[in-house]
Order: C-alpha cells, then structure tokens, then sequence
C-alpha cells in the first residue's frame, strides 16, 4: 500500500485475461461441441468442468490481483481465503449429494 | 471498572483497535474482508441451494440457452450474448475501480474522480441490464401451457423450434371471458391477468394444424434436448391443461419448473440488490472524494475499502454466470 510504484499495467494484463477467458467460455457456452457436451467425465461434461475451471481461474485473478490479496500477509489471506473454500466445498458437496438423492427418490414417482 | 473498558491512552481511537494492526491490515479494511467472507456465504448457499434443486430435477430443469436469449432493440435468437455483455461490463467496472484505488495511492486525486466516476456509469449500465433482463423473463416469450399434473407443455414447429402461442392459435376464444376490473364491476373484487387465448382455443387450434407439436420439459440426456411428443400423445398430454401461462412470476413459469423462476429472481435480484448499494457506496465515496475528504486525511484508503465490496460483487456475479447460465 505504502509503496507507491503503479500496477496500471499489470492491471490491465489481468484485465485482458479475465475478457479472453469470459469470450471462450461464451463461444463454448454457444457452440457447445458434442464431443464436450454429451460425453461424462466425473460426473458431469467436461464442458461444464472447462466451465467450473475457468470459473475459478476467473475468481483467482479477480481475488489475487484486483482485491490484492496477494499484498496481504500471509496467515490473513488464508483466514479468509482457507475459511470460504473449506465452508463452500463442504456445503456444495453434501447439498449435491442430497440433490441427487432426491432425485433417485422422486424421480421414478413422475409419469412422462 | 477499568478492567472491563477499553481507555484509549495513547490517543489512538479505540473503536479502530487504538491503532493495532494485527496482519498489517486496518481496522476497517480487515471487517470489510471478513464481511465479504460471511457474505460470500450467503451467496455459495443460494447456488448451493439452486444446485440442490437441480440435482433434484435434473431430468426437467430448463435449459439456459433457451430462456435467456434476447438482446435488446434486436429480434432472433441470441443465447448468452446480453449476459456476456453485462459480464464485461462488471468487469470492466472492476477494473476502473482498480485504476481509481492505484491512483488513490499515488494521491492522484483528479484520477480517482474520473475512475470512480466511470465505475458507478458501469454499475448503473449493469443494473439497467439486469432490469431489462427481469422484464424480458416476466413477460415471456412463447408462452405455453400448464397440465393438471403440474407440467409446462410448451409449442414447437415440424422443425421443432420453440414458436409462441400467437404463431399458431386461431379463431375465436370460445368463451366471453372480458378482464374484470375495478371500474365495470365490483370494486371491491380483483381478477388477475386472463391469458390472452382461452384452453378450449389452444387445443382446437392444434389440432386443426399439423405442423404444431408439443414438446414437454423431459430432457433426453442422450442429446441434452428437451423430448418432443408425438402428435396423438400431444393430443393427450393437452387435454390436461389447466392454465395458460405467458411470462414467469413466483408462481408459474412458462419456461418450465417454477422453482427455477423463482431462484433467478432470488439470486440475480440478491446480487442486483448488492450492485445497487455498491453503486451508493461509490457515489458517497465519489462525492467524498470530489469533496477533498481523503486528500484531507492524507490517504484514499476508503476507495480501497468500497473498491473490495465492488470487486466482490463482480466476483459473486461471475459465478452466477457460470451456474445460471453456462453450466
């Protein structure tokens, strides 16, 4: 903070990343190849894990550098950071788990 | 006394932690972390929630590409192009914020007006969007009808293209059915919007055309693509209606689940709700900053401080992206 170089540049870097990253996931969000869409790979398309990825590296680059997290120190990123990954996978995991759980119960109660 | 209350000896203000700064951050900027930690919570449990619900109904849940498909002042079909637009906007606004906390370090007071300006002119475009989006969902596309087992059957051509209710429904509504309102009735008595074509209508009319099919909300996961019927079963499934639907509210969505409208109003109004307060927050700030405030204080650490609240939002909104629209 005190340092006073200016990151402009690096910002605006980032910035062209973050835009590359949101036009493919549109293109493949249009295009939706086959191979991507209608094969499974761990439970879902590798589509949607291309999706999940890129999500992520979209979080990174906006927590790491435009909110600067990487200029703090270290045991207070990971406060924040290590507390909402940890919270959120072990929510997501078992409301998915349960989502699918319902889903094996009630589905087969629904006439098509 | 004194060992219950916290006296400021040094001068220091208390309330900011008389000075400490564990982690070698501010009083002020670590609470704005943590907020956004809690806050960050609130909204992976609405996606989680939304997950949940998918996951249950992961052989009928709506699919993206064929609701949101508009662009304002053009016809057709263009999925994902507006939420893509609003997405750059958000982080382009992201990054004029950025430039205004860089130039809030450097004490560039003229840079930051411009960049904080700029980020609120893009906070109010995404809004604007986001409104334009919410009307474009409430008052539909196609239209479609509702079974007495609680399904949406909607209306496609031979190709087996989505086509609304107007391209193929004829002839006359059957029933003198006239909106009762206020003025011509009871006053006292309200009626909600009668669809603009009668059931009995809607089934003639199918009948009579050939090239109309039914298509309903079963995803064949071979193709990914929603099951189209054949005419008699057609036929079958539209003797069951119950209700015209046209648009989407809490109640019934003519693109399929109601649940599904229900969390795109949830979860894109929650996060509309949060761009809407930062936009004040950085109008407080811009004004402050026009104002000399900080140059006064000698540092633009409250541009940082709303700068983090705004570069959160754009984060929340880049997963919403993700799980409403790509996934």
């Amino acid at each position: 903070m005190a340092h006073a170089q200016s990151h402009t540049k690096r910002i605006w870097i980032v910035f062209w990343i973050l835009s590359a990253i949101t036009i493919v996931e549109v293109a493949l969000g249009i295009y939706k190849p086959e191979a991507l869409n209608l094969t499974s790979i761990l439970g879902t398309s590798p589509l949607n894990w291309i999706f999940i990825i890129l999500t992520l590296a979209k979080a990174y680059g906006i927590t790491w550098s435009f909110m600067h997290m990487e200029g703090e120190k270290t045991w207070f990123r990971r406060a924040v950071v290590w507390t909402a990954v940890f919270l959120i996978i072990y929510l997501v995991t078992l409301l998915l788990i349960e989502g699918d759980y319902l889903y094996s119960t009630l589905a087969p109660l629904v006439r098509w | 006394m004194e060992a219950n209350i916290a006296v400021p000896n040094d001068k220091k203000p208390t309330w900011g932690g008389g000075g400490v700064r564990p982690f070698g951050a501010s009083y002020g900027k670590m609470m704005m972390w943590f907020f956004i930690v809690s806050d960050a919570l609130t909204f992976s449990a609405f996606l989680a929630a939304y997950g949940l619900t998918r996951f249950k109904f992961i052989d009928s849940w709506p699919i993206a590409d064929e609701v949101f498909t508009h662009v304002p002042f053009v016809h057709g079909d263009f999925p994902m192009i507006y939420v893509a637009f609003m997405t750059f906007v958000l982080i382009f606004s992201s990054v004029t914020m950025v430039l205004a906390v860089d130039a809030g370090h450097h004490m560039n007071k003229k840079k930051v007006t411009i960049y904080m300006l700029l980020t609120i002119i893009g906070g109010i475009i995404f809004v604007g969007s986001q409104a334009w989006e919410w009307n474009t969902f409430i008052n539909g596309t196609y239209g479609a009808v509702k079974t007495t087992d609680g399904k949406i059957l909607q209306f496609v051509d031979s190709e087996g293209k989505q086509i609304a209710l107007a391209d193929f429904v004829v002839g006359d509504r059957g029933d003198i059915r006239e909106q009762h309102t206020k003025k011509n009735g009871l006053w006292f008595e309200e009626e909600s919007t009668i669809a603009q074509y009668s059931i009995a209508q809607i089934i003639s009319s199918y009948e009579a055309n050939p090239d109309v099919q039914i298509r309903t909300e079963l995803i064949d996961l071979e193709k990914k693509q929603k099951t189209i019927l054949s005419r008699e079963k057609g036929s079958e499934e539209l003797a069951k209606t119950r209700l015209v639907v046209e648009g989407a509210n809490l109640e019934v969505n003519e693109y399929g689940n109601t649940i599904f409208a229900d969390f795109f109003f949830f979860i894109t109004g929650f996060h509309g709700f949060h761009v809407l307060s930062g936009i004040i927050f950085n109008i407080i700030i811009f004004f402050n900053v026009i104002l000399g405030t900080y140059e006064k204080r000698g540092h633009y650490e409250m541009v940082e401080k709303v700068g983090l609240y705004w570069h959160f939002v754009d984060l929340v909104w880049v997963f919403v992206f993700t799980f409403f629209y790509l996934v």
